[in-house]
């Protein structure tokens, strides 16, 4: 099937991509990993060796980034494991519904287009919009005016201010930016079901509920990991989300992993201490890279 | 992540026969939650986004004094004043949002093109073409898709002040064509891959080139994913902040969005300003959702994970 070409032909047609991708993305990462061995700053970076200091000093020492001694567990790494349990899961469970239950209505497009939308603008613009929504000013927030109409006696809330709601403030933000894409690739994966063992499940007598948690949701396993690991590799790696909506406030009680090597290395400019942060970073998407490449090498001849 | 392929394709179209006035009846009845949930959600979804865009026309009086959900006792006040503001008034947050406007598609051009460009040729050659160490090679790509940017910031920025790329063009069109290429390669190599090989051994006994059935024959039959990808990349580098903040950090260069951050840090309460400025950042990404929703939404789902 492929043609005899010279030896150094294919040299030209990957050379770029490939000098490109190792100046940019390979040796980087391998410098970064050296970096968070070291002590240094933007001017300075790797100035002096410090072993693993670095590391000894986020997993025990440091409780902005890990704090085990109370109930519950405050920091950076608990904030980052809230984010992974609740947000994917959340959105996918949304996206799931709106592509099952859109898929009896004739208004289906329009449904999943409203729901897409948001995944077309920007972060920093999803971000001014919510913290108009959670405005506490009862003629700008649209939240707190729906509560204080309802339950006359409540005061509005400030929710990007207060630490223990600020986060889950941002979650249903980060919910609702992203459940367009759960929503397309779900409903797309139930149309391609085999209609006819939807049917032979019915006839043998399964009610509606029965036929889809027993039949159409395990069949659709694939896509359902496929969404829910590309949402969990967002959540880690999510800086702009923060850093518009709050900077990691209130006291530092939304900060996650992505947007703390954000904060260390350009707003503390402490560039060993964020290259560690980016290195645990690391650690936390290799099970995804690994899946990947997994679901490729099979893929290919 | 490799999407399913399906998630191209649109749903068949169904065909129903028309249902009678009773049936209707009943089913609207017996169906009831399901409309009522579905639109509950559609509405939901849809407030955050009204509301700024209503916020976007009326006046700072109006404003400080009831919410935009009273919009509809005031249609007669709205305008587009905030807009004008906004867009003529280049002390607000400097350089002014109309200049942030054109550094936003001064940046976005060069940054879809190049990694296409580079991305294609990469993709066929890995395709169609045999050499030492081709499937490692592209599997350490595909590793190269998830990696976090984060653990590539401060090296690039070093090789940046060494060549004097920091805070210029070049310097951010070259780091959204590096971190946009192994997205763009894999998805043009799913599509290459699935090509006719027999077109392009006809194409090389009639005395073609690679090159030639490069630029000949394999680009013109990927349209469809090269519009995909085109789309996907704009919207992405559109709608960037942090490679804008590292890499160009000059204020007089910064795109919408850190435009749009500016004003946020200055005028937080002044939300006629924040709103329209909001808006203006969204109106291209907009538009080109609305016009080619299927090449969009095809992109998206088989790269949710760049970045």
């Amino acid at each position: 099937m492929t043609g005899r070409h010279s030896k150094w032909l294919p040299l030209l047609f990957v050379g770029p991509a490939l000098f490109i991708l190792v100046v940019f993305l390979v040796y980087p990462t391998l410098q970064t990993i050296y970096f968070s061995f070291t002590k240094g700053t933007m001017l300075n970076p790797g100035r002096e060796f410090v072993g693993l200091a670095n590391f000894e000093r986020l997993l025990t020492a440091d409780k902005t980034f890990l704090r085990l001694n109370q109930w519950p567990p405050s920091g950076v790494l608990p904030n980052t494991a809230l984010w992974v349990l609740v947000f994917p899961s959340l959105t996918v469970g949304i996206g799931l519904l709106i592509a099952i239950l859109s898929d009896r209505v004739r208004y289906e497009a329009t449904i999943k287009s409203i729901i897409f939308l948001p995944m077309v603008i920007s972060s920093t613009a999803a971000s001014v919009i919510f913290i108009f929504v959670y405005s506490p000013d009862l003629t700008k927030g649209v939240l707190n005016a729906a509560m204080t109409s309802v339950l006359p006696q409540m005061d509005p809330i400030t929710w990007l201010g207060r630490k223990e709601l600020a986060n889950i403030a941002i979650i249903l933000a980060a919910t609702w930016i992203s459940a367009g894409l759960p929503t397309v690739v779900l409903s797309a994966a139930y149309k391609s079901l085999p209609r006819e063992i939807l049917e032979a499940a019915k006839v043998d007598g399964g009610n509606a509920w029965q036929v889809f948690w027993r039949v159409s949701f395990p069949m659709m396993k694939r896509p359902l990991t496929f969404v829910t690991i590309m949402l969990t590799i967002n959540t880690l790696k999510m800086v702009d989300l923060i850093l518009v909506m709050t900077e990691g406030g209130p006291r530092g009680a939304t900060r996650v992993i992505g947007f703390t090597v954000w904060l260390e290395i350009f707003g503390n400019n402490r560039v060993g201490y964020g290259s560690a942060v980016a290195v645990i970073l690391f650690i936390l998407v290799t099970p995804a890279i690994i899946y990947q490449i997994r679901q490729v090498r099979g893929s290919l001849s | 992540m490799t999407a399913p392929q399906s998630a191209y394709k649109q749903a068949p179209a169904k065909t129903v026969p028309k249902p009678s006035w009773a049936q209707t009846f009943i089913a609207l009845t017996r169906r009831g939650p399901l409309h009522v949930l579905l639109i509950f959600l559609a509405v939901l979804w849809l407030i955050p986004s009204f509301g700024i865009l209503t916020t976007s026309f009326r006046s700072p009086a109006d404003i400080a004094t009831s919410g935009w959900w009273t919009v509809f006792d005031e249609l007669d006040r709205l305008n587009l004043d905030n807009y004008d503001e906004v867009l003529r008034n280049s002390q607000l947050a400097p350089p002014g949002i109309t200049q942030n406007f054109v550094n936003t598609l001064i940046i976005t051009f060069p940054s879809t093109f190049l990694p296409i460009f580079f991305a294609a040729l990469a993709a066929y050659g890995f395709a169609w073409m045999h050499f030492p160490f081709r499937n490692t090679l592209y599997l350490t790509i595909i590793a190269l898709l998830i990696i976090p940017l984060q653990t590539t910031w401060v090296p690039v920025l070093r090789i940046y002040n060494i060549f004097g790329l920091a805070g210029t063009w070049p310097g951010i069109w070259l780091a959204h064509t590096a971190y946009g290429t192994p997205f763009a390669i894999f998805l043009l190599y799913n599509f290459f891959a699935d090509l006719p090989g027999e077109v392009f051994d006809s194409a090389r006994v009639d005395g073609a080139s690679e090159l030639m059935i490069f630029f000949r024959i394999v680009l013109p039959l990927s349209t469809p994913a090269l519009a995909s990808l085109a789309i996907f990349q704009f919207v992405w580098v559109w709608n960037d902040l942090l490679n804008a903040l590292i890499f160009l950090q000059d204020s007089k260069m910064m795109p919408l969005t850190a435009g749009i951050r500016e004003l946020l840090g200055q005028y937080g309460s002044q939300w006629n300003l924040l709103a329209a400025g909001a808006f203006i950042s969204m109106i291209v990404p907009l538009m080109i959702f609305f016009s080619l929703q299927r090449y969009f939404v095809h992109g998206v789902t088989a790269g949710a994970v760049k970045g």
